[in-house]
């Protein structure tokens, strides 16, 4: 059976691809296209129902909803794949290089892993902004410091395993260096688990940039953010419910999507879970 | 330099770290084997073979003490930088690994890891290390090889994955080969081919060859020097022929009498149970002082656990590490 065929056949793989794509497209649509300008102000024509002019309505200062939640996708998605690629591109080094070095070095990285994990990740990010002033830069940087102990580790302990197999010996019977056998045989065993666990890590910055954002920590306006409409809806959250369902779901969608790909990648790349499902 | 043997060991010790406090895996192993020479390390798992091929290509595992001598042409391994050995190995020894269902990565085409090493030690392109390692599976006689070059592992049989980590092995025509256990996964059949085409590859290239087994059938095919091994000191050396002729030590008795036969008498209508050698290996941490085979030995005496016995000299180039040696030939 076909990889494509095998994925399609994975039903939540399928639901969450479909939802990620959405919010992708979503994203990418905002570069070209918006209903509205997402800034525009329109008081006399605040909080309305929605209609064929505005199609999820109008927030309490007039702007188009529907416009908002196209440019906030743009912001998730920004938040993610930076945050998640700065824990990649330190956490995987490090993990890597904990699970080569051996001793004192991995003692090293794992005890650093251990003293960033043990702070929550919105108290350092709370912190981070204390000493930077909030914004998107401070929230990412803060999402993406927490990431790399998540990296770290998972990096190192599959690095670990495949070290102990007996082809890294048979490489280090050919004389292959430490670096080489990294390059050659450890990463391209180990890409899978990545990429599973960042399909992850990117739902759980999506979630943590809007937790800043809603505490007036993250996305500053008038840049449009998930979080930040949330937080201006909770004051109206009697006379306009549906200010805070949209960008509720959105943040729900997004972040359920992501992790049914993330579960559905890590079925379809072991065969052997595939199997026992 | 061309008097020098290529392989010189002399008192090797390893000390490990184990999870029971520091053991001596390696108590004192004297190997000499001459260019293009035969020698076969023999005995029961645990005994120390491995761990003498892997302190030779100083792949130890960290935290292990060396200690003693291994000079290869001369150079001496023992405290050799890391960089010094990287450079060695795959060039100067190639190795062949028990297991030829995992010691291929599954990722690569086995056209790239018969490569590797050609492109590693003697800087050579990718066209032309491709079509070197493909004269080498050829070599090998691994069936349809330029077919098989853009194969991946699990596309091949075993017989045929060993092949090719041979193929691996020979690629920059070591000085030394050493293959540990090189056949014990194959089937039956295989394994009699593979043993074949190692020989006729020893034979045909000059280099010398470190068998490890626990199989004296493939120890009397393959060498005609053998150590015998026995918690990690060598108890019995001599040509292959005469130590099959003459067993001194009482380990190499035990051995001999261990293996399964073929049409063995029938006792009272059934057939023989299979002797095996009474206890078991020592633990490396519990290694008792003097000879490690004295709790198992039928002639043990008190002075057997004082201290480990001297080498004597049992026949031409043929010794043993036993005090009770007349006692266990008068018994024979």
């Amino acid at each position: 059976m076909s990889l494509v065929h095998r994925a399609w056949r994975h039903k939540s793989f399928a639901i969450g691809g479909v939802l990620v794509l959405l919010l992708i497209a979503t994203a990418l649509l905002s570069f070209v296209w918006t209903p509205y300008p997402a800034a525009e102000l329109d008081i006399p024509n605040k909080l309305q129902l929605p209609s064929a002019a505005h199609w999820l309505g109008t927030d309490s200062l007039g702007r188009d909803i529907a416009s908002l939640l196209i440019v906030g996708a743009r912001n998730s998605i920004a938040v993610g794949v930076i945050a998640v690629g700065i824990g990649i591109g330190f956490g995987v080094a490090l993990g890597l290089l904990a699970a080569a070095r051996r001793g004192w070095v991995e003692e090293l990285v794992m005890r650093f892993s251990d003293f960033a994990f043990a702070f929550p990740a919105l108290l350092s990010a709370i912190m981070l902004t204390a000493l930077y002033g909030p914004g998107l830069v401070t929230s990412i940087v803060a999402i993406g410091i927490f990431n790399v102990p998540v990296f770290a580790r998972i990096t190192r302990a599959a690095a670990n395993g495949v070290w102990s197999r007996e082809f890294v010996l048979a490489a280090r019977a050919c004389g292959k260096g430490a670096t080489r056998i990294t390059l050659d045989h450890v990463l391209p065993n180990i890409v899978a688990i990545l990429v599973v666990q960042a399909t992850i890590q990117f739902a759980v910055a999506i979630l943590a940039e809007a937790a800043l954002s809603y505490l007036g920590l993250g996305t500053q306006p008038p840049q449009p953010s998930w979080g930040r409409m949330l937080n201006e809806a909770q004051t109206l959250m009697f006379k306009a419910p549906l200010l805070a369902v949209y960008p509720g779901l959105a943040i729900a969608l997004s972040v359920l999507g992501l992790n049914l790909m993330g579960d559905g990648l890590r079925d379809l790349m072991d065969p052997r879970l595939a199997r026992a499902r | 330099m061309s008097t020098a043997p290529l392989l010189a060991v002399t008192d090797l010790r390893v000390r490990l770290n184990t999870a029971r406090g520091p053991a001596e895996a390696l108590r004192g192993v004297d190997i000499t084997l001459a260019r293009g020479a035969t020698l076969g390390l023999i005995g029961e798992s645990g005994c120390g073979k491995s761990m003498t091929a892997m302190a030779l290509m100083g792949l130890l595992p960290t935290g292990a003490e060396v200690s003693g001598s291994i000079r290869l042409n001369g150079q001496e391994l023992v405290g050799a930088g890391e960089a010094a050995m990287c450079a060695l190995r795959g060039d100067r020894i190639g190795m062949v690994f028990q297991e030829p269902m995992t010691a291929l990565n599954p990722l690569h085409t086995i056209g790239d890891q018969v490569a590797e090493p050609l492109r590693l030690h003697r800087g050579m392109g990718r066209t032309t290390a491709r079509a070197e390692a493909l004269r080498l599976l050829d070599r090998v006689r691994l069936p349809q090889a330029a077919q098989r070059m853009d194969a991946y592992p699990h596309q091949l049989s075993g017989g045929q994955r060993q092949r090719v980590t041979i193929a691996m092995a020979l690629a920059c025509g070591p000085d030394l080969l050493i293959a540990d256990e090189p056949t014990t996964a194959l089937d039956v059949t295989i394994q009699g081919e593979i043993l074949d085409l190692i020989h006729e590859l020893v034979a045909d290239s000059g280099m010398a060859l470190l068998m490890i087994s626990h199989d004296l059938g493939v120890m009397a095919r393959m060498v005609t020097r053998l150590l015998v091994m026995y918690g990690g000191s060598v108890i019995e050396s001599g040509p292959t022929d005469q130590v099959f002729a003459h067993l001194a030590h009482p380990y190499t008795r035990g051995l001999f009498a261990a293996r399964p036969r073929l049409g063995a008498p029938r006792v009272n209508g059934r057939k023989p149970r299979l002797t095996t050698i009474p206890g078991r290996v020592p633990e490396l941490a519990d290694m008792p002082a003097g000879c490690p085979f004295a709790d198992r030995c039928a002639w043990v005496v008190g002075a057997c656990r004082a201290v480990l016995p001297a080498a004597v000299e049992v026949g031409p180039a043929h010794e043993a590490r036993c005090i009770r040696l007349d006692a266990v030939g008068a018994s024979s």
